[in-house]
């Protein structure tokens, strides 16, 4: 089977950008990737593109030409860009096309995600994403020893990492004061831990490995793309009743299998996005991704382990905390800065020294989970 | 409220009124997995035995946390306002040997909240329906005097 490379990648900046309507940042960010690839929208066979609440992704064509290319649209939960991303990877992979590209964009709503469940479990107030996030953290605080000072710090972090990403949403840093200060969501996470519904767009272009030179001196290669799902017994968002005898989340496995098909492991990573709804969240990834063992977080974080200039930078670009999370774009976006990072393009947030292996992670409900492998 | 008035919020939960309120769940007949709400196929061995069987009404509290913001109005329909809207706890109560069952707790003050507390299955008014009656949710209370 063929190798996959990333050729080009774009993004349309992240946050509220008023009068621009989903799909237009869509089509802003793929039109930067072609760019940045030196290609033509023509050029393409093949798009997988997802949006959670802005339209149908594959309704763009009209707008970037209709070359009758071949377009799928993805819907996948939170895991909706990572899921395009995969599906390009196999796409090419098997020697089914050479050339095509992943694309997600989206416009949420103000405030916190509208969860469809007109049952009992919506009516009593269970159904909020935000509060599965409370509990699990608040657990593994319990069971691992992670510290309120820690959770801030993680929150801290990036929003300072945010300030240095020109795209970021959030480009102000936030002092521990504001975010210790700020209003308890859901304890014991606060306001300014939490990442919010946004807009943004984000697009890669891939192509055989051997064809990638024909485009640029410095192409990247997708070593791995994998999507998991829940199994019985892991813990996850709107679970009612949930199994005693527990399970590793969908997060562990679809990291196993990822290092296991890139020929890579934990020790090899350099850079890493980790998928960040909250402060919490990014803790407990840095275990179940393997790049740590439970409760060694607390003083990995503590010692800037995970600061740009630390020996495991994590969301350099200010993660979902910075730039919110538009669904379908969001595990573009991550990807897009692995590749930022190993480009060595990240201007005052790059990470030092000679970063070859990125790792990129997303998880979102009902359970699901995707993670990409990225070398120089 | 007496047994004898209201509504269940849904009766695939539980019955009301009803002589020993308790809660609905199923347990696979091949493999013995226990599933709250009651579901036809076994989310364990994927098999389709699953019986009916009565929840514990006591068990311990696994994890939890404090809702600290009225939730969007639909889905959540709670008779609070933003000016009188009080912060409720939620966790999950582990059954000795059946289920965790996610649950609103009559608790919501963090001090007061901690994993391993022992809770019992409490019923109240949650809000009234549109002919007047009583609509009777669940809630888990810690045991006082543990
Ligand atoms: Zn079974």
């Amino acid at each position: 089977m063929t190798d996959v490379a990333i050729i080009g990648i774009g993004i349309h900046p992240f946050g509220r950008t008023e009068g621009v309507s989903g799909q237009d940042q869509g089509i802003y960010a793929a039109r930067e990737a072609l760019k940045d690839a030196g290609v033509d929208w023509s050029d393409l066979e093949f798009a997988y593109g997802g949006s959670a609440a802005a339209g149908a992704a594959d309704s763009m064509v009209s707008k970037m030409g209709l070359t009758g290319l071949q377009f799928i649209n993805v819907a996948n939960g939170c895991a909706t860009g990572g899921s395009a991303l995969q599906s390009a990877y196999m796409a090419i992979k098997s020697g089914a096309f050479d050339i095509g590209i992943a694309v997600g964009f989206d416009k949420h709503e103000r405030g916190a995600f509208r969860v469809d469940s007109p049952d009992w479990y919506g009516k009593t107030g269970l159904a909020l994403t935000t509060q599965f996030f409370g509990m699990k953290i608040q657990k593994y605080m319990s069971d691992y020893g992670i510290s309120d000072d820690t959770l801030i710090k993680v929150a801290e972090k990036a929003f300072r990492n945010g300030s240095l990403n020109p795209k970021a949403w959030r480009k102000q840093p936030l002092s521990y004061d504001e975010i210790k200060n700020s209003p308890m969501l859901s304890h014991p996470l606060r306001k300014y831990q939490f990442c919010s519904p946004a807009e943004g767009g984000a697009a890669i272009i891939m192509c055989k490995a051997s064809m990638a030179k024909k485009y640029t001196s410095t192409p990247l290669y997708l070593k791995a793309a994998v999507v998991r799902t829940r199994r019985y017994g892991s813990f996850e968002v709107f679970t009612k009743g949930q199994a005693i005898d527990q399970a590793e989340s969908p997060t562990v496995d679809a990291s196993k299998a990822a290092y296991e098909m890139a020929g890579v492991g934990p020790e090899d990573i350099d850079v890493a996005q980790l998928q960040d709804t909250e402060a919490g969240a990014e803790i407990m990834h840095m275990s179940e991704n393997g790049l740590c063992k439970d409760g060694d977080q607390e003083e990995m974080i503590q010692t800037g382990a995970t600061e740009i200039t630390g020996n495991l930078p994590v969301n350099t670009d200010g993660g979902c905390i910075a730039n919110g999370e538009p669904i379908g774009a969001s595990g573009l976006r991550q990807v897009h800065e692995i590749c930022i990072q190993l480009r060595g393009e990240g201007e005052k947030r790059q990470a030092p020294g000679d970063l070859r292996t990125g790792y990129s992670h997303v998880y979102g409900a009902p359970g699901l989970s995707a993670v990409t492998i990225i070398q120089r | 409220m007496t047994k004898n008035s209201g509504v269940s919020i849904d009766k695939t939960l539980f019955d009301w009124p009803s002589d020993s309120p308790h809660l609905k769940g199923s347990k696979c007949s091949d493999c013995e997995a226990v599933t709250f709400p009651t579901q036809d196929g076994c989310p364990r061995c994927c098999g389709t035995n699953m019986e009916k069987i009565p929840l514990n009404t006591k068990g311990t509290l696994w994890s939890w946390t404090v809702q600290g913001f009225l939730p969007k109005s639909p889905p959540y329909a709670g008779p609070e306002t933003l000016e009188n809207f009080k912060p409720y706890g939620v966790g999950y109560i582990e059954l000795d040997g059946q289920v965790r069952v996610e649950s609103r707790l009559t608790e919501s003050d963090p001090e007061k909240l901690e994993i391993g507390m022992p809770m019992e299955l409490v019923f109240h008014k949650f809000i009234e329906d549109e002919e007047g009656n009583d609509v009777i949710a669940f809630a888990f209370a810690p045991i006082d005097g543990e």
